[in-house]
This record gives structure tokens, sequence and C-alpha cells, in this order.
């Protein structure tokens, strides 16, 4: 029954070969195009951006994610609930299109644990030269290369994870059987892996020397890589967008029967109000990052003071997003964290309501607060203070989630499992995070701050307490769902205990050096700082932090093949995805549809039920509207 | 179509899931022409404009709006069961899009006094109408793929989702010119 795959049967051998060549087609159309009007044939910037875009489209049309697409343009009917090719198991099914969101969410997670692994690597390699003043092996241009790229493939498979998170979690967590929109979901996926590959390839193209800002007018001078930096950048806008707007729609539409707003998991909230984010903002980085690859295209002068510019501009537009950005990373970390504490405090969440809201708090806050990032970049100065006092806003509805931790972990009856250790790390690392932080938003002391190491550290604390903690516990907490195997617990907790000590030296080591006068960005010091030996331990640090991850990385893959077997619910929680299906859950997850009686954290109540399967209720009619909204969709006559 | 009850059911809870994923990602579309409007006024300010024709201008306005008309027409007629005229008035809707992109990229592009290289102005007017006109013609190609497969029969008054999808985002694009035509043709006096 079994037939094998052949190779170039496999969707991502099929995206790499049509994204060759669309790359090609793209440069040879504009050297043809050129040849036709007479100019010289050769241009570099124009042929390679092309060349990126067509790349790009080659790579989504040969794996196929379009297909239904151009069907329904073509009139075609397909089915109600995308299949992939049963044919395509193992391997071969995650490395092919599927719409099954489980299997999406789980590309999203190995992909996110590859391109993190790479801008680690990135980290090392510049980490290593700042061992010592005066350059060492690295020159200060490709210094400027890799460190731009550690900073935005980090940026990249944080992105990733959040959507990994979210894709595997929310239609398992709120009782629907996959997303609103299953093919934008595989498409979301899919179109991450050109856009990563275009931001690897700007090391091949000269690379770049922004930083992952990319502020003009120096990017509007840059070498050539960056181009196909902004483009890159640009695609994976594109997966934010459709993938928030999936979680979005899934959360409005698709919820279980009784599963009021205010009886969704927290993860559910947050989850939506980093869509909300995602939906919104990331298109106007998209529209910073177009505008400056048209200057360079075609001459245009938005950020060119000589011609009527101004690089202002392009920061208000760029942090409108990039601010926000970070909520994105941070939002679904705190999410797992509200999520998984009651679980191991056997105790309800404490102040569920206020926890749900103050993730829309800090979404909407996070609306008005980017100029914070430019108080030393020649902005009118009036915006200085209003941006001060939103900016320490945030701290209100954050320290609503903290409060509510510390009121959760209180006379609970804690056990400390690999996950739990993570949450709880993920706590302490994220307060250093929050607490730096302030001193960047209060004017009198950014002036001070702005541009050192110290934001290096304030920056990395909240997105090793924000995201990285949190996600390596979703992993080590969902481990045996994803699977049906149980990770190895020994292997989780060296991990953990390597990585929390080298975090805490790495962080406190920058923001020591940063106040000491270390600027970012920087292939050199000044000796005279008398900052060698923190260096050294920063640079330490990071190496035991990748040992760590390396131990994390074969623990999972031995464990998903060869790990002892489970099948039960591991962690007696009382989410339907644990308590109503097994491990590893089918496709089309729920059988019969569930519905919720009871709230989602009543954990040490006896008695209490949150979900269970609704075959004891009378199904929906036919013609009968499930939501009031499905009352106004009929049809006008 | 199946049996009639079966359709409306499912049908009706897609459509439902169907117009909240549109109107997200019109409003997700909606901030890259509110970033533009921004550069636009945060780069030249409330007294001055590109210099542009303003017999152009006009034109290619009214042709916009009034196919806004022709496609609501052409939307109410599928919804009761006018097929005739249902694909004549897409027909017109397609036709002045397409006479909206020949009078912006065809007429204004070719006699303006500048080029796009020619400062933050000229940069201006060919950005945000070259974001419009892209949007146009993204609306004008699913108009096509709509007036192909309405002749192919494929609409009913039951099951139109996809005219009603082109109707609403061909809509979108007219408001956002509503924005787009005061601040590069009214707005300042033009710069010289």
């Amino acid at each position: 029954m079994k037939e094998r795959v052949g190779v170039f049967e496999i969707g991502l051998v099929r995206g790499l070969i049509g994204m060759v060549l669309g790359v090609l087609i793209g440069l040879g159309l504009v050297s043809a195009i050129r040849a036709l009007l007479g100019l010289p044939v050769w241009h570099a910037e124009a042929a390679w951006v092309v060349g990126g875009l067509f790349g790009t489209i080659g790579f989504m049309l040969a794996i196929g994610v379009m297909r239904d697409w151009i069907k329904w343009a073509l009139g075609e009917e397909t089915p109600d609930f995308p299949e992939a090719d049963p044919r395509f198991q193992g391997w071969a099914k995650y490395l092919s299109v599927s719409y099954d969101h489980k299997v999406i969410g789980i590309q999203y997670g190995v992909t996110s644990l590859i391109v993190i692994c790479i801008a680690g690597l990135f980290a090392l390699i510049f980490r290593t030269e700042l061992i010592a003043p005066g350059i060492q092996f690295l020159q200060p241009q490709d210094y400027n290369t890799i460190m731009t790229l550690h900073g935005i493939v980090m940026i990249g498979g944080m992105l990733l994870g959040v959507g990994a998170m979210s894709n595997y979690l929310v239609p398992l967590l709120i009782g629907a059987n996959d997303m609103a929109f299953p093919r934008l979901n595989a498409f979301s996926f899919w179109i991450n892996v050109p856009a990563v590959i275009l931001l690897l390839g700007t090391l091949f193209m000269g690379g770049l020397e922004t930083g992952w800002t990319g502020y003009p007018p120096l990017s509007a001078r840059a070498p050539l890589g960056t181009q196909w930096f902004l483009l890159g950048v640009y695609f994976i806008g594109f997966s934010s967008i459709f993938g928030a707007l999936n979680i979005i729609a899934t959360v409005m539409k698709l919820r279980a029967r009784g599963m009021t707003y205010f009886r969704m998991p927290i993860f559910v909230w947050t989850a939506a109000a980093t869509a909300l984010i995602a939906l919104t903002a990331t298109q106007l980085i998209g529209l910073s990052f177009q505008l400056v690859m048209f200057e360079r295209l075609f001459g245009m002068a938005f950020f060119e003071p000589a011609k009527g510019g101004n690089p202002i501009l392009f920061q208000h537009l760029f942090w409108f997003y990039s601010h926000p950005a970070v909520y994105v990373f941070v939002l679904t970390g705190l999410g797992v964290i509200s999520e998984l504490l009651p679980v191991f405090a056997r105790k309800p969440l404490f102040g569920y309501r206020w926890v749900a809201l103050s993730s829309f708090g800090i979404a909407l806050v996070g609306f008005f607060v980017w100029a914070h990032h430019m108080f030393t970049s020649g902005m009118e100065p009036y915006l200085r203070v209003p941006f001060m006092y939103s900016t320490l806003l945030v701290a209100v509805p954050t320290g609503v989630k903290f409060f509510s931790w510390v009121a959760t972990i209180w006379e609970g009856k804690l056990s400390f499992e690999t996950p739990m250790l993570f949450v709880l790390g993920a706590i302490s690392i994220f307060l250093l995070g929050g607490l730096s932080g302030p001193p960047n938003g209060v004017v009198a002391t950014d002036l001070h701050l702005q541009d050192t190491y110290w934001i290096v550290g304030h920056f990395h604390a909240t997105m090793f307490g924000g995201f990285l903690f949190p996600f390596l516990a979703a992993i080590y907490y969902w481990f045996p769902k994803m699977t049906g195997r149980m990770y190895n617990e020994t292997l989780g907790k060296i991990h953990f205990y390597l990585m929390l000590p080298a975090f805490y030296v790495q962080s406190l080591g920058q923001l020591q050096v940063g106040l000491l006068g270390m600027r970012r960005r920087i292939a050199d010091y000044d000796p005279a700082l008398q900052i060698e030996f923190t260096h050294l331990l920063i640079t330490v640090a990071g190496y035991v932090i990748a040992l760590s991850l390396l131990i994390a990385l074969i623990n999972f893959a031995y464990s998903a093949v060869r790990g002892k077997v489970v099948t039960e619910n591991v962690w007696r929680s009382r989410s339907p995805e644990w308590t109503l299906l097994p491990s590893p859950i089918p496709a089309h997850n729920y059988p019969t549809p569930i519905e919720v009686v009871g709230e989602p954290y009543d954990y040490g109540l006896a008695g209490a039920v949150y979900a269970r399967t609704a075959s004891a209720v009378p199904t929906r009619k036919e013609g009968e509207a499930a939501l009031p909204s499905d009352a106004a969709a009929a049809p006008a006559d | 179509m199946s049996t009639q009850a079966g359709v409306s059911s499912s049908y009706r809870e897609k459509l439902a899931i169907n117009r909240l994923g549109l109107w997200l990602f019109i409003l997700s579309d909606s901030f890259v022409f509110g970033g533009l409007l921004v550069s636009r006024f945060y780069l030249l300010g409330t007294q001055s404009r590109p210099h542009l024709d303003q017999l152009v201008g006009f034109v290619v306005t009214v042709l916009l709006l009034t196919s806004s008309f022709f496609m609501n027409r052409a939307e109410i007629a599928i919804a009761h069961g006018d097929r005739k005229a249902f694909l004549r008035n897409t027909a017109i809707t397609l036709v002045l899009g397409v006479a909206f992109l020949i009078g912006v990229v065809g007429v204004e592009w070719q006699i303006a006094p500048f080029g796009p290289a020619d400062g933050a102005a000229a940069s201006i007017f060919y950005t945000l109408t070259g974001f419009h006109a892209f949007h146009v013609l993204t609306g004008v190609l699913f108009l096509a793929v709509v007036l192909r497969n309405g002749l192919r029969g494929h609409y009913s008054p039951e099951r139109h989702w996809a005219v009603e999808a082109a109707a609403v985002y061909w809509h979108f694009v007219d408001v956002v010119w509503i924005f787009f035509y005061p601040a590069l043709y009214l707005i300042g006096t033009p710069l010289p």
C-alpha cells in the first residue's frame, strides 16, 4: 500500500528548484527589458531585486501551496477541507505542503529552531571577535554583516517560533478542527523559507552593514546585499500578516460551543493580541523597507535630505512596527507562562480577567510608544515627553501579569519538571528585562544609555525571558502531545541549569559594559575601558548557551524517535487537547465537537470541569444560525 | 449545487468566516495607505503638493468613482439573479478601471514635468499613485476572473462570494483614492 515518494515529489525540493528558476527568470527578464530599451544590459540592483521577487514566487508556485487558489480563479471546485497528498508520510509530510495546522505548527517550530541556531552561530562568531580589543579575525565590514544578520535572522526565527506556538495551539485550545483558512496558513508558513534564503543570501551579495534596523541614509548606500535583506524582511512580513489574519478569524469564528471570550485560555488571548499587532503594524515596516528599496532602485528621495527627504520619517515608519514587534515575540511567551503556571502550581490562575485584558492593554499601548527609540535621533523635542509617559505606561499591564504569576505561585503545590523550570526561569529573566527597561524609556537617562551595550543587555533579557524560555517551556510541555513520546527529563534539566546561569552572566555583563561606555554594534573597543574580562565572560556564556541548546536539540531529536511512548495526560492538565484527545493528535483534531462548561484554570477545585465532548447536547439543526453573525450572512432575499 | 439545505448551512458559516477575513485584510491594507499619507504630509506639509495636471486628475477620479457605482449594480444584480445585468455592469466596471489605469500610468506619469528621482514631491507622487495603481490592477484582474467565471455561469443569487469580495475590494480601493486625490491634487500649492 505504502508507495515510495520520489525526491522530486517532495515539496521543499520542488520549491528550491522553483526558486532557482525564478531567480534566473528574474535576472533574465530585467536584462532583456533593459536590452530592449537600449540601456546597459546588466544592472545589478534591479536584476537581483526582481530575481529575488521572482525566486520567491517561483518557490511558492513550485511547492504548490497556491494550487487551490489558482483552481478557484479558473472556476474549479476544491474540497471544503484541503488535504495533503496521503502518500506523504513521516519526513516527507513535514517537507511538503500540508494543510493540517498541527503539521504546519511543527514545520514552523522546527524551522524556527534551525533559524535561531543559525542566528546564534552568527552571534558566536562576532562574540569571539569581541573577546579582546582590536581586530582579531573579523574585518569591520564582515563584523557588520554578521552582526546585522544575527539580529534580523534571529527576529525571523522568533517570528517563526511565535507562528509555531499559535498555529499548533490556538485551534486545539479553542476546540476547533483547524484554522479558519488552512490554505492561507500553509502559504504563511512556506513564504518564510524563500524569505530566510534571501536573508542568508545577503552574505554572498556583498553583505550589509546597516544593523537590523536598516536606517537610511546608510541603507540607501550600503552594498547590494541590503536589497535582499529588505526583500527577505518584506516576505517574512507577508507571513506575519496572513498568519495574524488567520488567528483572529479562527479565534472569533471557530471557538467551541460554550467558550465565551472570558472562558478562553490565556494563551488564546495573547495570540489574538499578538495577531492584532502583527496584522496592522507589520504593514509599516514593509512600507518603510519598500521606500528604501525604491530609493535605491529609482533614485527616489524620501530619506535624502539633499533632495527634500527626511531620514527621520523612516525611523517613525520603522519603529511603528518594530517596537510593537517586540510585543509580538513577548506576548505569546507571556501567554505560555500564564498557561503553564496553574498546571504546575495546581491552583487557579490569579485574576484571570485582568490577565486576559492585560495582553490587549500591552498591545494597544504598544502602538503609541514607538518614538522612544528616537529620543536622540533629532526628532522634534516636544515628542519626547509624551512618548516617555506612554512607554512607562506599558509597565502597568505588564505588572498585572507579574502580580498574577506571583499570586498564582503563592501557596501552590509546585512541582519542578523541565517546562516549569523554564517558566520560572522566564519569569525571573523577564523581570530583569523589565527592570532594565524604564531607564531607557526615561528621556534623561536614555540620552546616556542610547546605543550602548546596556540596550543590548535589556533587549536580550526581554527576548530570553519573554520569548526564548517560554518557547522552550512550550516545546517541552507539548512535546508528548506533538510526538506521542516523552523527552528525556535529565537532559532537559541539564539544559535548563546550563542555560539560566549562562544567560544571567551574559545579560548582566552586557548591562555592565554598557554602563561603562561600551557602544553597541562596533567591532573594536578602547582597552582603557577595562572591560575585556567582562567581554570574555559574555562570550563564554554565549558558548554555554549554545552548548545547552545543542543538548536540547539532541534531546528533542532522539526523544521524538526513541523516547518513552506516552499516551496519558502527562501534566494532569485540564485543557481539552490533553483531556479529550490522544497523543499524537489525529488529523482534524476533535472527532466530535466539544463544549465548554466551566472555567479554564480551576485547578485543585473538586468537581470542576472545563471542557467535555458535546455528544450529550443536541447538535445544531440544519439552517439554524450558530452565531448571530451567520444570520446576517443569509442571502438578501 | 447539491441539496439546498446542505449548501446553505455550511456555506453560510464559511461565508461569515470569509467576510471576516476580507475585512481583516482591508484593515491591514489600510495601514499601508495610512503610512503613505503620513509620509506625504511629513515630507511636504499642508502648504505644498506635486505639480500635476488638474484635468487628468479630475477625469481619472470621475472614472474611478463612477466605476464603484457599476460595481455595486453588478453585485445587486447577481444577488437578484439577473445574470445579464451582472455581466454588463461587471464589464463596465472593468473597462472604467482599465481607463483609470491608463489615465494615471499612461497619461499622468508620462506628462508629469518630473521623473521619480526629482525630489521628495516627485517620489511621493510616483509612490502613492504607484501603490494605488497596483491595487487597482489587482482589482481589475480580480474582476476579469469574476467576469470570465460569470460568463461560464458560475455564480448564483445564493453563491457569489467571489463577486461580493471583488466588490468590497473595489470599493476599498476607491475609498483610498478619495483620500489620495486631495492629498496629491488639492491640498497646498503646486511646487515649481
